[in-house]
């Protein structure tokens, strides 16, 4: 346990520049909390590299938020997490990660059902011009997790439920989901990774293109989440990581620099790049 | 042009090299004056060319000699055009020596007429050269005003264009009322035999054919339809493959490629049509033991197919790709596979474009003549049986106007009558075909 051993240490000499390849914090976690398992992961895309030996670990039922400049590798790394860099072409990814002890990357390892484990919601909500009924049944379909017509609807109504959207939309479930408002929308995407029983939420921005009291009902059910899933969100916003989330891992050019639980990230950053973002110097 | 620098000019000159004085820059003030003086100019021109023979003719032709009192229309006609020919230097039929005289007149009125002409163009561009002069001012509005003037250009091009549509459309319906008038709307549209049969002369037996439309327009649709069951699937799954599977460097070469075969020219599917796979069909044909044509609906819906695959593949592929990468993510991060993105949501969410598309397509196949006049025959056969010779609308107009025909049998209206079958058939398909495209695209903006 190399790794963990001098990620500790990089917690007492919180600050010191030189040693910036090092996280300053806690990135990792005892094996018995933590759901995903990252080491040493480099990404990159061609020749260029997007994320620089990062290793990190997400616990069980925690929501961990990600945070720092645009183009610092934040959604490549979250991508990583359930292989969606697989559908781009000139991507690479080296390291170790793992999903309840088992290699994500292993050769033998098929996608579809990891990606039924870990599921991901995006920046722009992206419901397919399906009903919405068949928005939340596609999952569990292709998965083969229903059978028959009233297995569905149950599905159908518990995710709706969970993702909040019930009241809203059960009158109107033959309607296309494109004519849902931008944040029921995304509610409805939440709910359409939700109906497949994942263990992890990937979110990417998730309210980065809904108004003020879309992305509340948005934070509001995050939390919610939290006592089933365990969910790693990108956000631009600071008040949003600090309002849902219990870790913070800022990244800078495509490393980690600093990781921690968020309410010390946010007042008593250790890392100067860390402390540079939070109080706006630059971002 | 010259005039551009008369206008720069003066607008330098009253600004008094202060061009921040001037309303609009100088190079406007040029344009305004050279818009002025060139266009009213041209009108004229246009006008005098449009009317200037009909004017010298019948000029010479109001004071023919007494000779010639007697002669009808028609005549003065034929007498009108020798004079034309002669003046030309052109050889006449028997020449006569008053004609000699008529001729000589005709060549001087019409080059009187040709200094007049120039002269009057000359002095209105003078005039409005002038007057736009006269008009620039340090407040001028110049820019306004030359906006306004390319504006109105504009217009007139774009309206000519609708005109001559109108214009078109319009004769094609007056022609084919004419054919109604000898042959019943019913008959036409329900008749269930065609044979326009070649009447020179109009006291000639059996000089009015069958005219039922049915039978020609199944040999259209019976094309159309085997035309169609080979470019859909083929474009269909090309498109497919080219967006969603093929590597880049592959798809720039074969997109391309594909395209070409929409520049073939119509004649050279033709008679690869007539002259390959026609007889393919019949050996095929002879050694199933099936009686085969020598002229088959199934060799030109064969060929035309392949002739519109690369519409299909292309619209296709456009409206594929139009589908946002975030929907194809969204399938993948749901565990999808590729063949299932495919399927269950790229497919379904491209479906009312790719309609829209193989409508055009369509549209293009009924439009078609060339394959059809080459490879399917002239017999108009009422049969669904694609081994049978049939033929189709476009056929027939060309088999109708081909060759001498007196210009008001019921056979040549006939052709006008079917060319508006034609062209009501095709603009409905083309309208749903952008309306359900408009559709489409309104879904995702
Ligand atoms: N598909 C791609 N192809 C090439 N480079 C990419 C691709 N996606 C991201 N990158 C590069 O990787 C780096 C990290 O990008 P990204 O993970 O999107 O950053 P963030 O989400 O933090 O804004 C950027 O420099 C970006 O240019
Ligand atoms: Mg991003």
């Amino acid at each position: 346990m190399s790794t963990k051993d001098k990620a500790t240490v990089g917690e007492d000499q919180h600050g010191i520049e030189s040693e910036d390849t090092e996280t300053v914090g806690k990135p990792l976690l005892a094996a018995e909390k933590s759901r995903m398992t990252c080491r040493n992961v480099f990404v990159y895309y061609g020749e260029k590299m997007a994320i620089d030996n990062i290793s990190l670990d997400i616990g069980k039922n925690e929501v961990l938020s990600m945070i720092g400049p645009s183009g610092c590798g934040k959604s490549t790394f979250l991508r990583c997490l359930n292989r969606m860099n697989d559908t781009i072409d000139i991507c690479r990814v080296d390291g170790d990660i793992k999903l309840d002890n088992q290699d994500i990357y292993d050769q033998k390892l098929d996608v579809v059902p990891l990606r039924a484990r870990v599921g991901m919601v995006f920046q722009k909500p992206n419901p397919f011009p399906k009903s919405i009924y068949d928005n939340i049944a596609y999952g569990p379909r292709i998965h083969g997790m229903v059978d028959s017509k009233t297995d569905t609807d149950e599905v159908v109504e518990t995710s709706l439920k969970r993702a909040g959207l019930w009241e809203e939309v059960k009158d109107r479930l033959d309607a296309p989901g494109t004519g849902l408002s931008g944040g029921q929308q995304q509610r409805l995407c939440i709910a359409r990774a939700i109906a497949v029983n994942p263990e992890v939420i990937l979110m990417d921005e998730p309210c980065s293109a809904l108004d003020p009291i879309a992305t509340a009902k948005i934070e509001e059910l995050i939390d919610e989440l939290r006592e089933e899933f365990t969910i790693a969100i990108v956000t631009h916003s600071m008040q949003q990581a600090a309002r849902v989330s219990q870790r913070t891992a800022y990244f800078h050019m495509g490393k980690l620099i600093e990781v921690g639980k968020t309410n010390k990230i946010f007042t008593m950053p250790s890392h100067q790049l860390t402390e540079d973002y939070i109080t706006g110097r630059f971002g | 042009m010259s005039s551009y620098w008369f206008g720069w000019r003066k607008a330098k000159v009253i600004s008094g090299g202060d061009f921040q004085k001037l309303h609009s820059r100088l190079p406007y003030y040029g344009y305004m004056s050279a818009l002025w003086s060139g266009l009213p100019a041209l009108m004229i021109l246009l006008l005098w060319l449009s009317f200037e023979t009909t004017i010298v003719s019948s000029l010479v032709m109001s004071d023919l000699p007494p000779a010639y009192e007697g002669y009808s229309e028609q005549q003065k006609g034929l007498l009108l055009n020798d004079i034309k020919n002669l003046s030309e230097g052109r050889q006449t039929s028997g020449k006569k020596p008053e004609l000699k005289i008529l001729s000589d007149r005709y060549t001087q009125l019409k080059a009187i007429a040709n200094m007049a002409n120039i002269a009057v163009v000359l002095a209105i561009a003078i005039i409005g050269g002038v007057f736009a002069s006269q008009k620039i001012k340090v407040e001028t509005r110049a820019r306004n005003n030359v906006e306004k003037i390319v504006k109105g250009l504009l217009i007139a091009s774009s309206t000519i264009a609708i005109f001559t549509t109108i214009g078109i459309v319009l004769s094609v319906l007056f022609e084919a009322v004419r054919f109604f008038e000898k042959i019943p709307v019913v008959d036409f549209l329900f008749g269930l035999e065609w044979s326009p049969q070649t009447a020179i002369r109009e006291d000639q037996v059996g000089s009015s054919g069958a005219f039922g439309i049915v039978p020609v327009l199944t040999g259209t649709l019976l094309i159309s339809f085997i035309a169609m069951m080979v470019a859909v699937p083929i474009g269909l799954m090309s498109a497919i493959y080219l967006s969603e599977y093929a590597p880049k460097t592959f798809r720039s070469i074969a997109k391309p490629l594909l395209e070409v075969l929409a520049g073939v020219p119509t004649v050279v599917y033709g008679f690869f049509a007539a002259l390959v796979v026609a007889p393919m069909i019949r050996d095929a044909g002879v050694t199933l033991g099936l009686d085969v044509s020598a002229e088959s609906a199934l060799a030109a819906g064969l060929v035309m197919g392949i002739m519109i695959i690369p519409f299909v593949s292309s619209l296709s592929d456009d409206v594929i790709n139009a589908v946002p990468q975030a929907m194809r993510d969204g399938a993948y991060a749901l565990g999808a596979t590729r063949s299932e993105t495919v399927r269950q949501v790229i497919l379904p969410a491209a479906l009312p474009g790719i309609v829209g598309g193989v409508l055009l397509a369509v549209s293009r196949a009924i439009g078609e003549t060339m394959i059809v006049v080459m490879a399917a025959g002239l017999s108009a056969n009422l049969t669904a049986n694609p081994l049978e010779a049939v033929t189709t609308v476009t056929v027939q107009i060309v088999t109708l106007l081909v060759g001498d025909q007196e210009f008001d049998s019921a056979k040549t209206l006939a052709a006008f009558a079917l060319g508006l079958t034609l062209f009501v058939v095709t603009l409905a398909l083309n309208v749903l075909a952008l309306y359900i495209v408009r559709k489409y695209r309104e879904q995702y903006e």
